[in-house]
């Protein structure tokens, strides 16, 4: 099979691509240890966030319980890396304990991916809403599951990492200097610290995955996926097998979850039924809606509103204001702050610019250009 | 025998709370094509109203509870016309999404304003139970089933009986000529959103005394909702009443009979009805297939 040719235009794409990849690389460097481990959150989120826009804005199909793919790979994980004893076994090769976290990603990806892939049959006959409301069943179903089968999954009490050979680092916190140490050194780069690690690891999966989606999506798959997003009688009538597109795009999309769960479970190093709650996959579903449905570099803007949203947002954590009335009872350790702007900017963003950031920027472009396609 | 019985009462009372919701939800699908994952949310966030007056005001229960169904009404009201109307026409995924946006505010704000405490909530019912023929019948569970057997009949004569109903129904059977007659459509979706919200006020409002009420009060609830109300037809009231009943008979007899499930895995089988009825016969038991037109 040769290589595609790149489209004109695609050259530039690429380019500027490496180039950002460069830059986020180089950005540890720049950043305090604290910054780099939240930006790993970032890269984690912006998989996910890739996935869930592969089956929402590509595809059209609606799914609110995303947490739940993430779930999948995070147990996967963390259930591969706390079974020490026998070694992570496939076929004949037997994997060393050394570097078994980074041998679960992609079968954590894998397992999700079969997951998603299987759940794309039911969800062949369900459209629109029905999609919407069963993704959201599954999604508040998950956390009961988990603690169910508490032999496999450790039950409520979740899957403890800290510590265990299978982790290539471990988080230590200096008692000192507040910083992560225990560094590492892999194909001859010695990273220094725990959260400098989560973050090339994050990242560098991230880039990746990005740009596997991009290559997926510009071709005959990414239109198949569209015209199924626009018109499904249309894609059926123009040869698109439908049954094969929707169920490869929660497979795909399923897979960058798993991904996505299992770096999460290694993050954190635990794993309990409530690192994945409903809110989880309704914060994706913010993030892509944010970025802009159906795009793929404003995802990373997604990403950053949804890691650093709720941080902001604790500092409205307080008392509301005594001119409420008789509603307002002082209390001073209320959460609910953050969900209530998520809620309001996700309203906002739907009311005003359904695009989402990439709208916006459709929008300034061809302001700029008062050209074609200035109705859009 | 009796312990048999004794599960079926009490299937019914939290059934009829499942009906109550789903009701809710059917009212608004059928009207406006819409799913409202807010439901449930918005049911708390009344029920925390109903509790802030008879906790922090000195309301006796039942003004607190009239005023607690005014507010509702108006909150209902009040959200078709600012939010869900300039949506109305757009995407399925615009409306899922701008609902999932209220999920989101309703949840934070009920934790903003009063914690996320765990409050007990009071019952307008005795905590007695009668004995009847061997089977111990708790007041508390007959008094929830009353009241969702009288809001019912209510909201039945309403529809069937007065203008506004007929309006109501005309406008959600067909706008388009609705309007050329004079009804005011766009009013009449917010009625129904009105009248909606007064439906999961009253739901929560029945649940919070047993399950204690906390921001999460509803999430639950709003699934085995969306169980009843697909089970039953999502586009049929009568469906969403007896759907209701159904699960809750249904949830409870598994719960105590069926072991692997107990009391854990009563979400999944939720889920899991939703699945099979959507699969299966997506209209419901009591919805009319839908035939589309190629």
């Amino acid at each position: 099979m040769s290589l595609p040719t790149l489209r004109r235009g695609e050259l530039v794409r690429v380019a500027l691509f490496l180039l950002a990849a460069a830059a986020v690389l180089l950005l540890p460097r720049l950043i305090s240890d604290f910054r780099a481990q939240q930006y790993a959150y970032v890269g984690i989120y912006l998989i996910a966030l890739l996935g869930l826009n592969v089956l929402t804005g590509f595809t059209g199909q609606i799914s609110l319980g995303h947490g739940a793919f993430m779930a999948i790979g995070g147990y996967t994980t963390a259930i591969l890396i706390s079974d020490s004893d026998p070694a992570l076994k496939i076929g004949s090769h037997v994997f060393s304990n050394d570097l078994k976290d980074l041998w679960t990603i992609p079968l954590a990806g894998l397992v999700a991916g079969l997951a998603g892939f299987l759940f794309g049959f039911p969800a062949l006959r369900l459209t629109g809403l029905y999609l919407a409301l069963a993704t959201f069943a599954v999604a508040v179903a998950t956390p009961a599951v988990i603690k169910k089968f508490e032999a496999f999954t450790g039950g409520g009490g979740g899957i403890q990492l800290f510590g265990l050979e299978g982790l290539t680092a471990t988080p230590k916190t200096d008692p000192i200097t507040f910083e992560s140490t225990e560094g590492v050194t892999i194909l001859g780069f010695e990273i220094t610290t725990f959260n400098d690690w989560l973050y090339y690891l994050s990242w560098a999966i991230a880039i990746v995955m990005f740009a596997v989606a991009w290559a997926l999506l510009r071709g005959r798959m990414g239109r198949a996926f569209r015209a199924v997003r626009d018109s499904e009688l249309a894609a059926a009538s123009s040869g698109v097998n439908l049954a094969r597109y929707k169920t490869l795009a929660f497979g795909i999309s399923a897979f960058y979850a798993g991904v996505a769960g299992s770096l999460l479970a290694i993050a954190t190093t635990f794993v309990n039924p409530d690192t994945f709650p409903i809110t989880l996959s309704i914060f994706l579903l913010v993030g892509v809606v944010v970025g802009g449905l159906g795009s793929l570099w404003p995802l990373v803007l997604g990403a950053v509103f949804i890691q650093f949203l709720p941080l902001w947002a604790q500092q409205l954590n307080g008392p509301l204001p005594d001119s409420l009335g008789p509603l307002s009872v002082p209390n001073f350790q209320a959460p609910g702050a953050p969900a209530v702007v998520y809620g309001v900017i996700l309203i906002l963003v739907m009311l005003a610019l359904p695009g989402g950031a990439a709208g916006l920027v459709r929008r300034a472009q061809s302001l700029a250009t008062r050209g074609y396609d200035r109705v859009r | 025998m009796a312990a048999f019985f004794q599960q079926i009462v009490a299937g019914l009372a939290t059934g009829a709370i499942y009906a109550s919701l789903a009701l809710a939800l059917v009212l608004i699908h059928r009207a406006t094509g819409v799913i409202n994952f807010a439901q449930g949310e918005m049911a708390m966030f009344t029920t925390y109203i109903a509790w802030t007056l008879t906790a922090n005001h000195g309301f006796s229960y039942w003004p607190a509870f009239a005023v607690t169904l005014l507010f509702a009404f108006a909150l209902g009201l009040g959200l078709q016309r600012i939010v869900i109307r300039p949506i109305e026409r757009g995407p399925i995924l615009t409306t899922v999404i701008v609902t999932i946006g209220l999920v989101l505010i309703f949840n934070g704000a009920a934790g903003w304003i009063w914690s996320a405490e765990v409050r007990a909530f009071p019952s307008p019912f005795p905590n007695d139970t009668w004995n009847i023929g061997g089977v111990a019948i708790s007041v508390q569970d007959v008094g929830t089933f009353g009241v969702v057997v009288v809001l019912v009949l209510l909201l039945a004569a309403f529809f069937r009986f007065t203008k506004i109903g007929l309006a109501l129904r005309a406008s959600a059977l067909n706008p388009e000529a609705s309007r050329l007659v004079g009804v005011r459509v766009g009013w009449m979706l917010g009625i129904g959103w009105g009248l909606a919200a007064v439906l999961g006020a009253v739901a929560g409002m029945l649940a919070a005394p047993t399950i204690f009420l906390d921001p999460n009060l509803m999430q639950a609830i709003l699934i085995y909702s969306f169980a009843a109300a697909v089970l039953g037809g999502i586009d049929s009231p009568l469906g969403a009443v007896a759907g209701g009943l159904l699960l809750g008979v249904g949830l409870n007899l598994i719960g105590a009979y069926v072991d692997f499930v107990g009391a854990d895995l009563r979400l999944p089988v939720a889920l899991l009805i939703i699945l099979v009825v959507l699969l299966v016969r997506p209209a419901g038991l009591f919805g009319k297939p839908v035939t589309r037109r190629v």
